[in-house]
């Protein structure tokens, strides 16, 4: 077996669902990668100084733009005529994603460069201590959206990333989750075997963010898909190629696996506003398998 | 170096993460596997390493007793057991 280039050590909670979905993205684009990242818990606990648990060449500048980092790296190996052996991956959490990084990540995007950009979705600030981030899904308890007696949490619902992201005519969007990592592996081959710009959002359950326990982490994250509230679809050239689901479950069953959703159990008008939200889903990507 | 900071790729391994495992850590068995290497995909750390079947086990020196490893096993062949057996 080929060990893995992320290597063990760094300081990621345990089952951080983040570490999973770094490994097998990396892993599956092999060696000969170079990886940009914006601030957050991935660049955060995967480059303690002194340390770093990257075998491949890795940069971190700004919250916003590994982006913009990532379009000089790959312009430069476009000049030194090695981008096509060489892969170039910009990843950032869903902050540095939807909040702080869309300027540099849609300017990306447009100027049509060969990078894949990776975005693991944990629905929150986790690394300064879960604030709502344009990512968190409605009805969510975090610590600037508290939940209580005039408040059932994030008002808001959430920002349709791979739709901006797909709206830029680029040629491959994705939506993935750790609950399926076979599944993530296929579409990280996919992707860099695409020329021109790529945008992937990867469901990474955090178990302190979340408030569960370390053990659930896929179990967690197969519910969200399961349930219609997380789709996994891709975009080829604004192609929709949704994955389908056989047995779709009740939202419920996902909300009561953590703490986050605990307010919503005891409010059936909250619960059917979820359930309203993943049946849209389910119809718009056309989640249903026929049987 | 001044401005910015550079560090040897993939020298976090200096950094033995087992200490945090508080209360449980992962016993693989080594009876029903079938290699189906769902184990190998699921650590966060990245340490089980094995070939075929029976022959999984997991690097406890950075192993941080999540579960998650026996959490997926379809074979129920890890199981969690206590750090400290209790005579």
């Amino acid at each position: 077996m080929a060990e893995t280039l992320f290597k063990p050590g760094h300081t990621a909670c345990a089952g951080c669902g983040q570490a999973i979905g770094a490994r097998l993205v990396l892993d599956t684009a092999g060696k000969n990668t170079i990886i940009c990242n914006n601030t957050g818990c991935l660049e955060v606990f995967s480059t303690k100084y002194p340390e770093s648990s990257w075998s491949v060449p890795f940069i971190h500048s700004l919250f916003e733009n590994c982006s913009a980092v990532a379009s000089g790296v790959e312009a430069a190996l476009r000049f030194l005529g090695k981008k096509d052996s060489i892969n170039v991956i910009a990843q950032a959490g869903d902050g540095g994603t939807a909040d702080i990084g869309l300027q540099a990540l849609s300017g990306m995007l447009e100027r049509g460069h060969d990078v894949l950009f990776v975005c693991y979705d944990n629905e929150a600030y986790m690394n300064t201590g879960i604030q709502r981030s344009g990512l968190t899904p409605t009805l969510t308890n975090t610590t600037t959206t508290p939940t209580g007696s005039a408040s059932t949490g994030n008002p808001r619902p959430k920002k349709p990333m791979p739709e901006i992201a797909n709206a830029h005519g680029i040629p491959y969007v994705a939506t993935a989750s750790v609950g399926f990592p076979l599944d993530i592996q296929k579409k990280v081959k996919k992707a860099l075997s695409i020329k021109g710009p790529k945008y992937m959002q990867i469901h990474v359950p955090c178990p302190l963010g979340w408030q569960h326990e370390s053990n659930k982490t896929f179990e967690v994250a197969k519910l969200a898909v399961e349930t219609g509230l997380y789709p996994l679809f891709e975009y080829e050239n604004g192609q929709l190629i949704p994955r389908k689901i056989a047995v779709l479950k009740p939202v419920e069953e996902y909300l009561k696996t953590q703490g986050r959703f605990k307010h919503l159990l005891k409010n059936p008008e909250a619960m059917k506003q979820v359930q309203d939200i993943a049946d849209a889903n389910i119809k718009k990507y056309g989640l249903k398998a026929e049987v | 170096m001044q401005g910015h900071m550079t560090s040897k790729p993939g020298s976090s391994t200096a950094n033995k993460t087992g200490s945090w495992r508080v209360e449980q850590k992962p016993k693989y068995l080594q009876k029903d596997c079938i290699a189906c290497r769902m184990c190998v995909l699921a650590c966060p750390e990245g340490i089980v390493t094995g070939e075929g079947k029976n022959t999984f086990h997991c690097d406890l020196a950075y192993c941080k007793g999540c579960g998650l490893c026996a959490a997926i096993c379809p074979k129920k062949d890890i199981e969690m057991v206590p750090e400290i057996e209790k005579k």
